[in-house]
């Protein structure tokens, strides 16, 4: 990952490490710490925005106050979400990473 | 200018910090801490100065607190000795890492264990590695000068790193001085305000500090690091240029003494240096011809100049205030060597290491070392390169 693209030089760094604008870890893909991955079931959420409001990072995609899915560059798949969902017949669900092309589309 | 009064390195050094008024100091306010922020606290609470004093529950917390101030955007200060230092070490690294230009004295006494409370260097040199630049005075009018020297130093553009001004623990942190004290607005003037160029509560222009930095990084910022403290050597000698203009009194990275025609020089840090000019003073009425090299800026280390200045000397004996249990001798011997090194040359370099947890080093005592350097002089011949000076068999 990313090995193909050369790193800017010490010359060209803020110094001391520091990280000097705003809001970058946008640009950070974390979707590969995932073992296991929420999956919405459209037809079962009441869009209460539970799960947006208890995912420790910004990964739960909304418009216009509607649950759209999942950004899965940044989710890590803790599975709060899915906890939190207090729909009768929950609408998001843990499931392996491993099988995610039959639930992905 | 200035007025001539009577005061210990501490009270000195608590006076300077007093003028410098930094934003914030944080101190841990119990043994190892020296007078100096007790002193220093006594203005805070006299309303003398409105620097935010914060007393912490160690000296890895005092540190963690001037390096949240520092990052925040505030000048901060804090002072430590001995065991104290060795307390805070961690952060100490990660002060000078974050590229953070703290200033703080230390008051140099030995290690504890067994337990010691008096002058050696054993402290400081556990922190020569770290990036921090190392100033040294002689006696307490140095230690005065080179603390209202350090802001502009750790502060520059070109350096951004953490100072420590270093004096002789009770030497001259105790030792009454009559010292020349700069007026408080010269002072002001002198140190300026200080502006960080990117800090934490910047609220415009959000940043982060400290962030996980691994293989693909890391090596970068050490390399910025090494590239700021190549530049140290140019902007201390700017900075003593200007405050010598201020104040008549003239600074450079070490001080030479006698050295132009010696055969013999003595290379010295701390109050010693001083004790040894007077024995310099002496046999040179006896013809013998040494001086002394006093080193000021110990890191980074002017490796190139101090052998310049050491040309045509036939014997160098290294003093060290602390060993370093290599088998190699002191610290500062190991980078006189290794400095000598590049020039070739026929000069001997031997070390002697003195002082240990305070052990007085007399004006008779060098005397009798720069004796038996001369003797090297004469015969070329060397029992031991390393004398661990003053030890009882």
């Amino acid at each position: 990952m990313g090995d193909s693209v050369k790193k800017p030089g010490w010359k060209d760094i803020p110094i001391g490490g520091r990280i000097e604008d705003a809001g970058n870890s946008q640009k950070y893909y974390v979707g590969g710490w995932r073992t296991r991955r929420p999956v919405w079931i459209k037809e079962n959420c009441i869009h209460c925005l539970f799960c947006w409001v208890a995912c420790p990072d910004a990964a739960i995609v909304v418009e216009d106050g509607k649950i759209q899915g999942f950004d899965y560059d940044h989710c890590k798949g803790c599975g709060i979400c899915a906890r939190e969902c207090p729909a009768k017949s929950p609408a998001i669900q843990m499931r392996s990473e491993n099988i995610e092309d039959q639930f992905d589309s | 200018m200035g007025n001539r009064i009577a005061l210990t390195g501490n009270e000195a050094v608590a006076l300077g910090m007093k003028q410098i008024a930094p934003d914030v100091v944080a101190a841990y306010p119990i043994t190892p801490q020296t007078e100096v922020v007790q002193i220093f606290s006594q203005y805070v609470a006299d309303g003398d100065v409105d620097t935010e004093f914060v007393t912490v529950e160690s000296e890895h917390s005092a540190m963690s607190a001037a390096l949240g101030a520092s990052a925040a955007g505030a000048r901060a200060m804090t002072a430590t000795s001995s065991n104290g230092l060795e307390l805070m070490f961690e952060v100490v690294n990660i002060t000078a890492s974050l590229r953070l230009p703290i200033v703080m004295p230390i008051v140099n006494r030995a290690i504890t264990g067994p337990i010691n409370i008096h002058c050696d260097h054993s402290d400081v040199m556990t922190i020569r590695d770290s990036s921090w630049i190392l100033l040294f005075g002689e006696n307490a009018q140095e230690a005065y000068d080179n603390l209202l020297m350090a802001n502009r130093i750790a502060e520059h553009s070109d350096i951004l790193l953490p100072v420590a001004v270093n004096m002789d623990g009770f030497i001259i942190s105790h030792a009454v001085e009559n010292i020349e004290i700069v007026e408080d607005e010269v002072v002001k003037e002198f140190v300026g305000d200080y502006y960080p160029e990117k800090y934490l509560l910047d609220a415009a222009n959000p940043i982060t500090m400290g962030p996980v930095d691994l293989q693909d990084y890391l090596f970068e910022h050490k390399r910025q690091q090494i590239e700021a403290i190549k530049k140290v050597s140019g902007v201390v000698r700017q900075v003593s240029q200007e405050f010598a203009e201020l104040t008549g009194r003239h600074y450079d990275l070490f001080e030479e003494y006698r050295l132009d025609d010696a055969e013999v020089a003595l290379i010295a840090i701390g109050s010693t240096a001083g004790t040894a000019k007077a024995a310099i003073d002496n046999l040179r009425e006896q013809g013998i011809k040494v001086g002394l090299l006093k080193i000021r800026l110990y890191r980074p280390f002017p490796a190139k100049e101090i052998v310049e200045a050491l040309k045509g000397v036939k014997t160098i004996g290294v003093m060290d205030r602390a060993e370093s249990y290599s088998n190699t001798g002191g610290p500062l011997y190991a980078d006189i060597r290794a400095a000598m090194y590049d020039v070739g040359g026929t000069a001997q370099v031997m070390n002697i290491v003195y002082g240990i947890g305070g052990r007085d080093m007399t004006v008779r005592d060098l005397e009798n070392l720069i004796t038996q350097l001369q003797k090297v002089t004469e015969t070329g011949e060397i029992e031991e390169r390393i004398i661990h000076y003053g030890v009882r068999d």
